[in-house]
């Protein structure tokens, strides 16, 4: 044993590892070189930059609450649901229906607090509907067929999703109303926020810190980290398998739905296809932060956030590329791919067969 | 033994054939189809037979967010069919219309599907620059026509000054401005009656915006001002802040963003949010000219640039002839254009066609490229126009004008002028 251990740690360098050594160092170095530059050159104000990492942090915390779907049906199932984009975007939908009739009582302008609540509520409801009708239907019944097979079901899911919304309320988009008291910002330890992001930060800290709490210290939470683990051994322990998935769906689901409602009010309009890139992005945001890890989801929804917003400015700019701001969703992928080359596990690592129940 | 080497042989001869099917050379509709027509022509000719219909395909944006821009176009068309009683030279008109999606992609898959059919004389359309880009090849390469109303990216023909542009094609015409001048005359009225002297562009990578912002920041630094920042975003982009935060910290005086909706829709909402509250620092153009744009609060002060709304009787003879069609007024900008479009081409075809005397007509495509091509001194409803050598027929007129909180519909902005420019 020793000695392969030992092994491993002599065997030579090869080709492939210097030039994936050299790769490191020229993406380090030009990172470096682009921050650097953007910094020193006085083009944004430190204010400036400030509000970049709250739109960051913001747009991630919403990439988060999605990625957390993601994440959690990998760790039970080893399968990537990706049809949970479109439960983000039935949230948002039905947070629509909602909130729109709604805005025009006079609830609305009174009871403000109770208001949003309710549109989030309903939309919580909503997409839990959806995840658990998804699974019972499209997953549940391929179990045990080849990995493919599902996940071909879940791209005609999202399809079917889409177009079924599109269908019902139509392919225009749909304003979400105003809330009141949601306008203007604050100062808040010398970081501008406006009152629509904190908002965002604050619902998806408190829904990721519950979750967090139901994971750990419920039984529900106990068994589904059981079923993570050792599927079949969950099951000889007396863990009702089957109950526990629907359990993991329906409360990824929850969460895409609150992360639909705050899609909504921070970027006003949502329609049939908004479920589409968020989803992509949250998906990868799970890769990045770790898959099937729930702490690395979030870390990684953060992140992806931050370096969409900020990273144009901070580096491609600094590199002299014009209009740096067109190449987003090329650096938010490109963090993806350069996360899995200097650690491919993850930011906080899988942790599927480490994190023992 | 012998079937396996039997079964190789054909095999060997259907990849020949699929090779020889491959490489054979792209024939146009050449040749006549058999008539007497004493014409000939080099790309080829189409015979109408007695009591066939003159086929003219019509591609425009009629679904999604640009829809307004296409949909306006086609009830424009539908007017100058009208006009004729439906039919030129005792042939019905009959007109194919498709979906452009102002997108190059739809655009190509379009002329294509346009294409297959060897009796369409000439497309008129497309809506978006971006889709006649390929569009145009894809036409140009097939010996028809196409004019549009509202594809206003220079690339698409020249540089005014006598050199031909990226994507210029043979066959291709349009009855819309240059937007090399758009962007003169948007530059002109921040210069002159805004006062700016700095401003900054954002585009959204499609050839009509890019071209359209270029031209606006080169006229705008020819004019004495400053551009601080020319940046750009993505269609499907809807998160602006970043953007507009970089825009911001430059300072301008004034923000051209001659770009679609939603994203548009996206920008002056959150404009607001990152210091950029003062709409009257905030120009658009011909892209969003539609009610769906200006019903939204946070465009009230804003400024618009695009062509001029014919004044004169027959534009009203025409507008009523639209509303009495349609249920209501024009719903965007180009309508009279795309109404100048389609009888530019009526009367060219009118002028080339051959008739042989049995009930059938023989129309060159050369011959109507040519006819189309020579048209100078035509009294349209957008002014007199005439065919340069590269395909720009406009006679350009820009209007500048203002969204305003009493203004409630596009056709009241439209009205509320604040600059004419007429190169």
């Amino acid at each position: 044993m020793s000695e392969a251990v030992a092994g491993r740690a002599s065997r030579k360098l090869t080709g492939i590892d210097g030039f994936l050594w050299l790769l490191r160092i020229v993406l380090i170095g030009a990172i470096a070189i682009g921050a650097f530059n953007s910094l020193v050159s006085g083009r944004l104000s430190g204010q400036d930059w400030r509000n970049l990492i709250v739109f960051g942090i913001a747009q991630g915390s919403v990439y988060a609450l999605i990625a957390l779907g993601y994440t959690m049906v990998y760790g039970v199932l080893r399968f990537i649901n990706f049809a949970h984009g479109e439960v983000f975007m039935i949230g948002a939908m039905i947070g629509f229906v909602v909130a729109d009739p709604l805005s025009r009582t006079a609830f609305w302008h009174e009871q403000t607090i109770l208001a949003v609540l309710l549109v989030i509520l309903a939309a919580m409801v909503a997409s839990t509907t959806v995840a658990l009708v998804l699974e019972r239907v499209a997953y549940r019944p391929l179990r045990s067929a080849p990995r493919l097979v599902p996940f071909i079901t879940a791209i005609g899911a999202s399809f079917f999703l889409q177009y079924a919304i599109a269908g019902l309320f139509g392919v225009g988009f749909k304003s979400y109303p105003r809330v009141p008291g949601l306008t203007g910002a604050f100062e808040f330890a010398g970081f501008r926020l406006l009152k629509t992001q904190s908002l965002v930060i604050v619902v998806a800290a408190v829904a990721m810190a519950g979750l967090y709490m139901f994971i750990e210290r419920t039984k529900a939470g106990r068994a589904i980290r059981a079923v993570s683990e050792d599927q079949e051994t969950a099951r000889l322990m007396g863990i009702n398998v089957d109950r526990t998935i629907a359990l993991v769906f329906a409360v990824g689901g929850a969460m895409a739905g609150i992360a639909g409602v705050l899609y909504g009010i921070v970027f006003g309009q949502v329609f049939f296809f908004s479920g589409f890139v968020p989803g992509i992005k949250a998906f990868t945001a799970a890769v990045l932060g770790g898959i099937g890890n729930i702490s690395g989801a979030m870390a990684g929804g953060l992140v992806l956030g931050s370096v969409e917003s900020v990273g144009p400015s901070l580096v491609l700019t600094g590199l002299g590329v014009p209009a740096a701001n067109q190449l987003k969703d090329m650096v938010a992928f490109l963090t993806l791919v350069l996360v899995l080359i200097f650690r491919p596990t993850g930011i906080l690592g899988e942790r599927l067969a480490e994190d023992r129940v | 033994m012998k079937q396996r080497h039997w079964l190789k042989a054909l095999a060997l001869v259907a990849v020949l054939t699929l090779v020889g099917a491959a490489c054979a050379d792209d024939d146009p509709a050449t040749g006549d189809n058999g008539t007497d027509a004493p014409t000939e022509d080099p790309l080829g000719t189409v015979t109408i037979e007695s009591g066939g219909a003159i086929e003219i395909a019509v591609l425009q944006s009629i679904t999604g967010d640009t829809a307004s821009l296409g949909t306006d176009q086609v009830r424009g068309t539908e007017v100058a069919v009208d006009d004729r009683g439906g039919e030129l030279l005792g042939h019905p008109i009959e007109l194919t219309v498709e979906d452009d999606g102002c997108d190059a992609t739809v655009g190509t898959t379009a002329a294509q599907s346009i294409v297959s059919n060897p009796q369409i004389l000439g497309i008129l359309g497309s809506s978006c620059s971006g889709a006649a880009v390929p569009a145009a090849e894809i036409m140009s390469e097939a010996g028809l026509v196409m004019i549009s109303g509202s594809n206003t990216s220079p690339s698409l023909t020249s540089d005014l000054q006598g050199t031909a542009a990226e994507s210029f094609q043979e066959g291709y015409f349009r009855t819309a401005h240059n937007d090399l001048i758009q962007g003169r005359a948007a530059a002109t009225f921040a210069i002159e009656n805004l006062g700016a002297a700095t401003a900054a562009t954002i585009h959204d990578g499609d050839p009509y915006t890019e071209g359209l912002a270029t031209a606006f920041a080169n006229a705008f630094e020819e004019l004495g001002g400053e551009v601080t920042l020319a940046t750009a975003v993505n269609k499907g982009d809807t998160d602006m802040r970043p953007v507009l935060t970089e825009v911001a910290a430059t300072e301008p005086d004034l923000v051209f963003f001659p770009i679609f909706q939603p994203e548009a829709d996206f920008i002056v909402q959150q404009a607001a949010e990152v210091g950029l509250d003062n709409t009257e620092q905030l120009m658009a153009a011909d892209g969003v000219l539609s009610d769906t744009f200006v019903s939204i609060a946070d465009t009230e002060g804003m400024y618009f640039s695009g062509p001029a709304t014919p004044q004169g009787g027959e534009y009203a003879d025409f507008v009523a002839k639209y509303e009495e069609a349609n249920g209501e007024k024009p719903i965007q900008s180009f309508h009279a254009h795309a109404y100048d479009a389609a009888n530019i081409l009526f009367d060219a075809i009118e002028s080339v066609a051959v008739d042989n005397g049995d009930g059938t007509l023989t129309i060159g495509r050369q011959a109507l490229r040519d006819a189309v091509a020579a048209t100078s001194g035509f009294a349209g409803l957008t002014g007199t126009l005439a065919c340069d050598e590269f395909g720009d027929c406009a006679a350009a007129k820009i209007d500048i004008v203002q969204n305003t909180e009493a203004l409630v519909s596009i056709n009241e902005v439209k009205e509320n002028v604040l600059f004419t420019f007429e190169p």
